[in-house]
C-alpha cells in the first residue's frame, strides 16, 4: 500500500493535495448551522447528476415522446419513480441550500475583501443554477413546462430591437416546440451542468486560496511572527499556509468538519426524504398539477405560476406594469447581488460587530425576499400589486441604504480572537 | 413527527389555487388506496363507462389488475373491451381525434387526472352534473362549468337536476336551492351512488400514481435508517470534537 501511494505521489500530487486541501486544511472552529450548506450543496450537485444521468437512460427528448417517456420512467422503469423524485426534489432541495448558503455570506460578510471573487465566482453558479433550473422544468412537456418557458422566453422580447428576433432564437422556432425541447434537453444534460461543475470547481479554489471565514468574521490567519508559539493552533497544517501565516483558532478540515458535515448531511437526507417519500410535489410548490397534464399550445392554463424558487424575482418582474421595465428590474435584482462586495463598504464583517440599522436592514431584506416569493405565486391582481411594489422598493432599498451607512458605519469592537 | 413537520409546512405555504375555473367548496372525498374492494369496483365503472371515450394510456392492464388484486384471466375477461393483451396501455375503442370533432375537444387522457385536478375536485365534479337543455349534450356541471361530455352515469345516477324547495325564511315563503337531486329513475340509491363516486375516485388517485402505496412503505424503512444514521454521525462528531474547545 506505502509503496503504491509512494508510486502515485511520484507522478500525480496526491497526498500533498490531500494534505493542501483535505487533512491539513485550517478552518476556524467556531462554525455554526449555516457553514453546513455548501457541503449539502455539494451533496445536492452529487444526487442531480446521478439520477440525471439515470434519467437519461429512459427519456426521450421530443415533444411527441417526452411526456410519454417521463411517466414510462414513473410506472415501468424500476425506480423510475424514485429516481425522477430524487431529481425534482433535489432541484428544489438545491435552492433551500443555496439560498441558506447566500444567506450566511450576508450574515457574516463573508464577500467582504479578500473573498470578492469568491462571492462573485458563488453568484456565478447560482445564475447557473437558475438557467439549469429552468431548462430542465420544460422537459417532461407538461402544462406548465409549456407555458412557463412561454413567459419566461418572451421576456426577452422585451429588449428593444432584437427582442423578437432574439426570442426566436433562443426557442429556434417561432413557438415553443420541439425545437426548443432538444436543445434545453442539450443544454441541460451537458453544457450548464459542466458549466457548473466549473464554475464549483473554481469557487472552492477561490475559497481555499483565501481561506474561510467565520461567524464572527475575526481572521483566523494572522501575519507571521504576530502570535506567540503557545496562542497558536497546535494542529500540524500544511507548510503552505504556516509558512506565510500564524494561524489561529483553527482546526484541520478532516476529520473534524468531514464528520460535523456528516451529520448536517444525515439531518438533510431525513429532510430530502420525507419529501421524496411522503411529499414529492410539496402541495404542488415542487411538481406543480397542471404538470400532470401534457403540453399543449391551444390551452393556456389560467393561472401560469414558476417554481418557487423563482417567484421572488417573478414578483419583482411582474411588480411594474411596463415589461420592459419589469424584465430590467429583475435582472437589475440579481446585478446588485453580484456587487454587494462593492456595495458594502463596511470593515467589520459579522453582524454580531455591526450596527442596529443594518442588522435592521439585513432583516428587511430577508423577509422582502420571502414576501416577494409568496407574491410570485398568486395573481398579479388588486393588493397583490400594490405589496409587490412596496416589496421590490425595499429589495432595491436595501443595496441603496448599505451603500450610504456602510461607509462610516458605527460597529461594535471585534473580539482580538474567535468567540464560541 | 416527520408527519407533523410536514403537517405544519402545509399550513405555513400559502394553499395554492392550481384547480382551475371553479372556487366554490369542494366535497371532502375520503378515499382509501388500501380498500382493494373500493379499487376494483372503481375500475369496473372507469373501463364501463369512462373508457368508452377517455384513455388512460400511461398505465398498463396488467400493472392495474396486480396491483388491486384483479386475477389476469378475469381482468381479461370481463374488464378489457378492445382485445388488446393484457400487457397493452389502456386506450379507449374510440379514435380521440374522431370524438374531438364529434365533442368540440377531444376527451382528454385520464391516467393522472387525480394529479391535475386532486381527489375533491373529481368526487365534487362526478356528482354535480345537472340537467342544462341550452347545452348540446342537455347537462352542465357546477364544477366544470360548459363540460363538453354527455353525462354517460345517467343510468347509474338517474336523472340529476337543480332543485328549489319552498320554505318559509324570515317569514316568507322562499325558493330555497337544496342543490341537485336525482329524479330516481337511476339503478342506485343517492348513497350507493356516493359510494360508486368515492371508488371511482380512489380508483383515479391510484391511477395517477401506482406507486404510491410502495413509495410511502418504503419512506418508513429509508427514514428509519436515516434516523440511526443521524444518531450514529452525532456521536461520532461528539468523540472526535471533544478535545476542541
Amino acid at each position: 500500500m506505502k509503496a503504491l501511494i509512494e508510486w502515485i505521489d511520484k507522478r500525480i500530487p496526491m497526498t500533498n493535495t490531500m494534505r493542501l486541501h483535505v487533512t491539513q486544511y485550517p478552518a476556524p472552529k467556531n462554525f455554526n448551522f449555516w457553514y453546513l450548506m455548501g457541503s449539502l450543496a455539494l451533496v445536492v450537485l452529487v444526487n442531480q447528476i446521478v439520477t440525471g444521468i439515470w434519467l437519461t437512460m429512459n427519456y426521450t427528448p421530443s415533444a411527441e415522446d417526452a411526456f410519454r417517456s417521463v411517466e414510462y420512467i414513473m410506472r415501468d422503469v424500476e425506480y423510475g419513480w424514485l429516481l425522477r423524485y430524487m431529481h425534482s426534489t433535489g432541484a428544489s432541495a438545491f435552492f433551500v441550500v443555496v439560498y441558506l448558503h447566500m444567506m450566511r455570506g450576508l450574515m457574516y460578510g463573508s464577500y467582504q475583501k479578500p473573498r470578492e471573487l469568491l462571492w462573485v465566482f458563488g453568484m456565478l453558479i447560482f445564475l447557473v443554477l437558475m438557467a439549469e433550473a429552468f431548462m430542465g422544468y420544460i422537459l417532461p412537456w407538461g402544462q406548465m413546462s409549456y407555458w412557463g418557458a412561454q413567459v419566461i422566453i418572451s421576456l426577452f422580447g422585451a429588449i428593444p430591437y432584437v427582442g423578437d428576433a432574439l426570442t426566436t432564437w433562443i426557442r429556434g422556432d417561432y413557438v415553443i416546440s420541439g425545437a426548443t425541447l432538444n436543445r434545453f434537453f442539450a443544454l441541460h444534460v451537458i453544457a450548464l451542468p459542466l458549466v457548473l461543475v466549473i464554475l464549483v470547481f473554481l469557487h472552492l479554489i477561490a475559497l481555499h486560496e483565501v481561506g474561510s471565514n467565520n461567524p464572527d468574521g475575526v481572521e483566523v490567519k494572522r501575519k507571521k511572527g504576530s502570535i506567540p508559539k503557545e496562542e497558536q493552533s497546535k494542529f500540524e497544517f500544511h507548510e503552505r499556509y504556516t509558512s506565510k501565516y500564524d494561524i489561529v483558532d483553527s482546526i484541520p478540515f478532516h476529520p473534524y468538519y468531514t464528520v460535523k458535515d456528516l451529520v448536517g448531511l444525515a439531518g438533510f437526507l431525513i429532510l430530502f426524504a420525507a419529501v421524496i417519500f411522503f411529499a414529492p410535489t410539496m402541495g404542488g410548490y415542487f411538481l406543480e398539477p397542471p404538470n400532470f397534464e401534457i403540453a399543449n399550445p391551444m390551452k393556456t392554463p389560467e393561472h401560469i405560476a414558476p417554481v418557487w424558487y423563482f417567484t421572488p424575482f417573478y414578483a419583482i418582474l411582474r411588480a411594474v406594469p411596463i415589461k420592459l421595465l419589469g424584465v430590467i428590474l429583475m435582472f437589475a435584482s440579481i446585478v446588485f447581488l453580484f456587487l454587494i462586495p462593492w456595495i458594502d463598504r463596511a470593515k467589520v464583517r459579522s453582524t454580531r460587530y455591526r450596527s442596529g440599522f443594518h442588522k435592521a436592514n439585513l432583516t428587511q431584506f430577508v423577509i422582502s425576499f420571502i414576501v416577494l416569493g409568496y407574491l410570485g405565486v398568486q395573481p398579479a391582481e388588486g393588493i397583490y400589486v400594490l405589496l409587490a411594489q412596496i416589496f421590490t422598493f425595499l429589495y432595491f432599498a436595501f443595496f441603496v441604504f448599505l451603500w450610504f451607512y456602510s461607509k462610516n458605519e458605527k460597529t461594535k469592537p471585534l473580539p482580538e480572537r474567535l468567540t464560541k | 413527527m416527520m408527519k407533523r413537520f410536514l403537517l405544519a409546512l402545509a399550513f405555513i405555504m400559502p394553499s395554492a389555487v392550481f384547480a382551475a375555473g371553479y372556487s366554490g367548496p369542494l366535497d371532502k372525498a375520503e378515499i382509501d388506496l388500501t380498500d382493494n374492494a373500493s379499487l376494483q369496483r372503481g375500475a369496473q365503472i372507469f373501463m364501463n363507462y369512462c373508457m368508452g371515450c377517455h384513455n388512460a394510456q400511461y398505465q398498463r392492464y396488467q400493472r392495474t389488475f396486480n396491483d388491486i388484486g384483479i386475477p389476469l384471466e378475469l381482468g381479461e375477461e370481463y374488464m378489457q373491451f378492445t382485445g388488446e393483451a393484457v400487457g397493452d396501455h389502456m386506450y379507449s375503442a374510440i379514435d380521440t381525434e374522431a370524438a374531438g370533432e364529434w365533442f368540440g375537444i377531444a376527451p382528454p387522457d385520464l391516467t393522472m387526472v387525480a394529479r391535475v385536478r386532486g381527489a375533491d375536485w373529481l368526487y365534487t365534479f362526478f356528482r354535480s352534473f345537472y340537467v342544462d337543455q341550452a347545452r348540446p349534450f342537455g347537462v352542465n356541471n357546477e364544477v366544470f362549468s360548459n363540460v363538453g361530455m354527455p353525462w354517460v352515469l345517467e343510468e347509474l345516477q338517474g336523472t340529476p337536476r337543480k332543485t328549489w324547495e319552498r320554505r318559509m325564511v324570515d317569514g316568507e315563503m322562499k325558493d330555497v336551492y337544496v342543490g341537485i337531486r336525482s329524479d330516481g329513475n337511476g339503478r342506485l340509491s343517492s348513497e350507493e351512488f356516493d359510494q360508486a363516486m368515492l371508488d371511482l375516485t380512489n380508483f383515479l388517485v391510484y391511477m395517477g400514481e401506482p406507486m404510491q402505496l410502495e413509495r410511502k412503505r418504503l419512506g418508513y424503512f429509508v427514514i428509519g435508517f436515516l434516523i440511526v444514521l443521524l444518531l450514529w454521525t452525532i456521536f461520532l462528531k461528539k468523540e472526535y470534537w471533544r478535545d476542541i474547545k
